[in-house]
């Protein structure tokens, strides 16, 4: 492709210096057309949260109204403190217990990724790129294939419906070694290292203090989709736990199924579950767009 | 940075230079090559420990228990050989749940990556708010996968649900989402790409960022118009990104679980007539539900070789595609 349009070019340049410039001008411009296309996807984009958020602000006698609300009420309190009453929900459970799943998932991949993606991208040993093309490939393996013996084994080490059976199983994850390395690989100057070396530390001294800190943008990224990733967890979770002893999912699923009737309770539900972590990623946006985008590109 | 970490080595050779003893120094020296030996493998230790327990043990463990007829409850468990898969490809409930799978894989995945294609193309342009579009097209990825099933189920709602009404005022009859087959194909779909499609636009953006501008330039200077652009240069120069989303849509589109299960209700056996029970929710339900954790097991193999098998295929035709271009 560049070799054909190479020479073009030169060409172009140097020949058609002016007529280039009037052509080339609406090149990138944006036409209106381009405009209607992004506002529609918007729409389309925000729109369901938006519907979500309306249901939970209403009375239930909106059901059925036509036209529909298209505005907010003011009955959110009402309809959240009915969620926490929801005796079969567990809601408030369910919150704390994604939180404290969530969290230790995180900070242990945060952890362990930096560390291997470290190994992986400055040091050397034997058998490296064998063992990466490993981790690359439990990429492709399915959760889906283990959970019937996760299922036994977390019988065998009594955890069923414990939230360590949610959390071990995700200590990390080859996505996060992955994406790590590649950031280790282009934010740690190998003269840092060689200085840190010379210096004396050690291999986890250079790890904890040159390493990590040079990371700390690319390991804040991780860190925000991994707690996502967690906190949306479905099929484990129902698998593992107990309606009892819940993930907010399984909450929002208990009071899908007991009080399906009932819109307004169930999406005040999904609003308080859903809405915390919105504003989080709307907060950080710049950020986790800019780590999902490069990290598309290396890959 | 820099500043942290430089001076010190300088300083630190110098102390070492002359303060250290001979044999201090040996100990030394063997100390830190020991480190330098093993300490990667260290680093890279917790990683595959994990994996080992909680990944390659299962999977192994997920083909002996697909030889056997184990139920939980009952305590049985014995050696059947193949077959529970034998007796799969006479199952009309599985093939019915590989049939669903792949039909809604298929009316997800096509349309999504068009309009992701269209997204990245139209976010490609020197544009006022991109960022504001950015992050609406990846609000949907952040919300829960289980309070938006949720919340299109309603939508979806033959009676009372909003689209149904829009319909309504262009004169379409009420669509039955959830008792038709197909119909509810169309909604989980619906679903599936309202989640993914502004991922994969970012995705395609990204690629189509670093195409070299010059490129579009001589094609410009050239007279190419900006459709001809788009398909000789953007679309040929993204094939490996397409082939890439092809594949992790494949993986993600032939597991798909969270969507249905909520569009029924929270049970895993896809409506009344298992219309749009999925393979994962099939092996689900056997297991967990029916205690046939041998059988189930077999499924769950089963689902893996698709997976193999439509992303070589996927690789394959995307490269076809592109190769007669």
């Amino acid at each position: 492709m560049t070799l054909v349009a190479g020479p073009d070019l030169a060409g172009a340049r140097g020949q058609h210096a002016r007529p280039r410039a009037g052509r080339l001008r609406g090149l990138w411009e944006a036409s209106p057309l381009t405009y209607i296309t992004l506002i529609v996807g918007l729409v389309l984009s925000v729109f369901p949260i938006y519907w979500m958020i309306i249901v939970a602000t209403r009375g239930n006698e909106i059901v059925g109204d036509v036209p529909p609300p298209m505005l907010p009420g003011g009955e959110l309190g009402e309809n959240v403190s009915k969620v926490f009453d929801a005796q079969e929900a567990y809601f408030a459970k369910g919150l704390v217990n994604s939180a404290i799943v969530a969290s230790s998932v995180t900070i242990s991949t945060v952890l362990f990724a930096t560390m291997a993606g470290f190994a992986f991208a400055k040091l050397r040993f034997r058998g490296k790129n064998a063992l990466l093309l490993t981790v690359i490939a439990t990429m492709m393996i399915p959760v889906q294939m283990g959970i019937i013996p996760l299922y036994m084994m977390m019988g065998w080490f009594g955890w069923q419906g414990e939230l360590q059976s949610v959390i071990l199983p995700f200590l990390i994850t080859g996505f996060g070694v992955f994406m790590m390395r590649q950031y280790t690989q282009q934010a740690v100057p190998d003269e840092l290292i060689e200085a840190a070396r010379v210096d004396g530390c050690s291999t986890f001294r250079i790890y904890w203090s040159v390493v990590l800190p040079a990371l700390r943008p690319a390991a804040g990224v991780l860190a925000l989709l991994t707690f996502m990733q967690t906190w949306n967890e479905f099929m484990w979770p129902l698998a593992a736990l107990t309606p009892e002893n819940p993930t907010v999912q399984l909450s929002i699923r208990q009071l899908n199924g007991a009080y399906f009737q009932d819109y307004t309770l169930v999406f005040a539900g999904t609003t308080v579950a859903t809405v915390p972590l919105l504003i989080v990623f709307v907060i950080f946006s710049r950020q986790i767009i800019g780590g999902i985008m490069e990290g598309a590109v290396k890959a | 940075m820099s500043l942290d970490v430089r001076p010190t080595p300088t300083r630190r050779r110098a102390k070492a230079g002359t303060t250290a003893s001979p044999p201090d120094r040996g100990v030394r020296a063997r100390l830190s090559r020991l480190d330098i030996k093993v300490s990667p493998y260290l680093l890279i230790s917790p990683f595959y420990v994990v994996f080992a327990v909680f990944g390659a043990f299962p999977l192994l463990f997920t083909l002996w228990m697909s030889l056997r007829d184990r139920e939980l409850a009952s305590g049985k468990d014995e050696f059947v050989g193949l077959r529970n898969y034998t007796e799969l490809l006479q199952d009309a409930n599985f093939f019915n749940a590989v049939v669903n799978t792949l039909g809604m894989f298929v009316i997800a995945t096509v349309p999504q990556l068009l309009l992701a294609l269209m997204l990245a193309n139209a976010l490609n342009r020197r544009l006022r708010g991109s960022t504001l579009f950015r992050v609406g097209f990846m609000m949907p990825l952040v919300t829960s996968t289980v309070a938006v099933a949720v919340v299109f189920t309603q939508l979806f709602d033959t009676d009372f649900g909003l689209i149904n009404w829009l319909l309504g005022l262009v004169g379409v009859d009420p669509i039955a989402w959830q008792s038709d087959r197909w119909w509810s194909w169309v909604a989980i779909s619906v679903m599936v790409d309202w989640r993914w499609t502004g991922y994969n636009a970012l995705i395609y953006l990204a690629a189509m960022q670093s195409i070299p501008k010059d490129l579009y330039e001589a094609a410009a200077i050239d007279g190419a118009s900006r459709r001809r652009q788009f398909w000789t240069i953007t679309l040929p120069m993204l094939r490996p990104t397409i082939i890439f989303t092809a594949i992790v849509s494949t993986i993600g589109g032939l597991q798909l679980f969270t969507e249905p299960v909520l569009f029924d209700n929270g049970d895993t056996d896809g409506g009344s007539t298992g219309q749009f029970q999925t393979i994962a929710m099939y092996m689900f339900d056997t297991a967990f539900s029916n205690d046939d954790y041998g059988y189930g097991a077999a499924v769950a193999w089963m689902i893996f070789l698709l997976i193999i098998v439509f992303s070589l295929l996927n690789f394959m035709i995307i490269r076809r595609m592109g190769g007669a271009r």
